[in-house]
């Protein structure tokens, strides 16, 4: 629901970028978003083509790298990776310990941008 | 022929969001108030649980309320009929608030004669787990009537909450709603959680959130 929020920051994001590098056209752009993120690619795709319309932007191609959940065990340190919505308990594999703490799965982050 | 380069940019997306939070906690932090983030589905009982809350703890907190809608004002109307500061934000068709909402109505309040303000924000599961409002706790209430299962749809919101209440806890009986296993669930998402079970209809756990709560605001304002 809050896609177009988001993807204005995108934009205005890359279009900084784009005029500090000289860029006369962005023609990729390579983001990292979280598993945990219920954001749907097609709809920031959508809302992207539309207000990039005019811009240094217009008809970038957002290309979404997904990042997967990963705990960190708070007894043995342990980073471990897991599918949250089908795991049945968390457990560090090494020590068997059931607390662990999120290191990754709720990003939102812009990678890089090829650009002319 | 133009050659295409790559430009690296590793910037956050919602860094703006981020940032501003971050000022929000510092201010409350000098004015000593302390900003609780309500969170759930329309129809869990926010509204009812912040009245309930409001009779325990007025006596001993100077309270403030922040509500958060679409484009009404009814709840801050009900807040506001018991004598309690309460500040409407309409968020236009915005689905959540973000850190610069909240700033601007911290704004308009008298944060040093105010010991907690309450945030109610947007009825969503989604949406308002993904911008950090500057608060210094995020309360998420699941309703009983809205199903065990809600872990699985809505992993994010079980993981930035510090609290859960499990509302509406008299349907229990009536529903096949199974705790145990939704406890299990919410757990594995968050196991520093904390979960009350809570009835403001029939006054079930109300005392032993709200005196949970009165003691963290007193904790972080330096009230004995």
């Amino acid at each position: 629901m809050h896609e177009l929020q988001v993807t204005k920051s995108i934009l205005d994001i890359v279009l900084r970028h784009a005029i500090s590098n000289n860029v006369t056209k962005i023609v990729t752009i390579n983001l990292s978003v979280g598993e945990l993120s219920d954001l749907e690619d097609e709809w920031i795709q959508h809302y992207f083509d539309y207000l990039a319309k005019e811009t240094l932007a217009e008809g970038a191609k957002l290309k979404i790298e997904r990042i997967p959940v990963v705990l960190k065990c708070e007894d043995c340190s342990h980073s471990f990776q897991v599918n949250i919505k089908e795991v049945k308990e968390i457990q560090c594999p090494e020590c068997q310990s059931k607390s662990s703490t999120l290191i990754s799965g709720k990003d939102y982050y812009i990678k890089d941008m090829e650009a002319i | 022929m133009d050659e295409i380069r790559l430009i690296e940019i590793k910037e956050d997306i919602l860094s703006d969001n981020k940032v501003q939070a971050e000022e929000v906690r510092k201010n409350l932090k000098e004015k000593k108030s302390f900003l609780m983030n309500i969170m759930s589905s329309p129809g869990a009982g926010k509204t009812t649980l912040i009245l309930k809350t409001l009779e325990k703890i007025r006596d001993e907190l100077k309270v403030a309320v922040m509500e958060a809608d679409i484009d009404s004002k009814v709840d801050a109307e009900k807040i506001a009929a018991q004598g309690i500061e309460a500040i409407q934000i309409r968020t236009g068709g915005f689905c959540h608030m973000d850190s610069t909402m909240v700033a601007q109505g911290l704004a308009a309040m008298n944060l040093g004669a105010i010991d907690l303000v309450i945030l109610e924000n947007v009825g969503n599961l989604v949406c308002p787990a993904e911008f950090d409002t500057g608060a210094n706790m995020n309360v998420m209430l699941l309703s009983v009537p809205e199903g065990d299962d809600k872990p699985l749809k809505y992993p994010l919101m079980f993981t930035i909450s510090d609290v859960l209440i499990v509302h509406k806890i008299d349907y229990l009986e009536l529903s096949d709603f199974d705790l145990k296993a939704f406890r299990k669930r919410a757990l594995i998402l968050n196991p520093k959680i904390k979960i009350f079970e809570v009835s403001s209809r029939t006054g079930q756990g109300v005392d032993e959130w709200a005196n949970w709560l009165k003691s963290e605001v007193k904790a972080f304002g330096g009230i004995s």
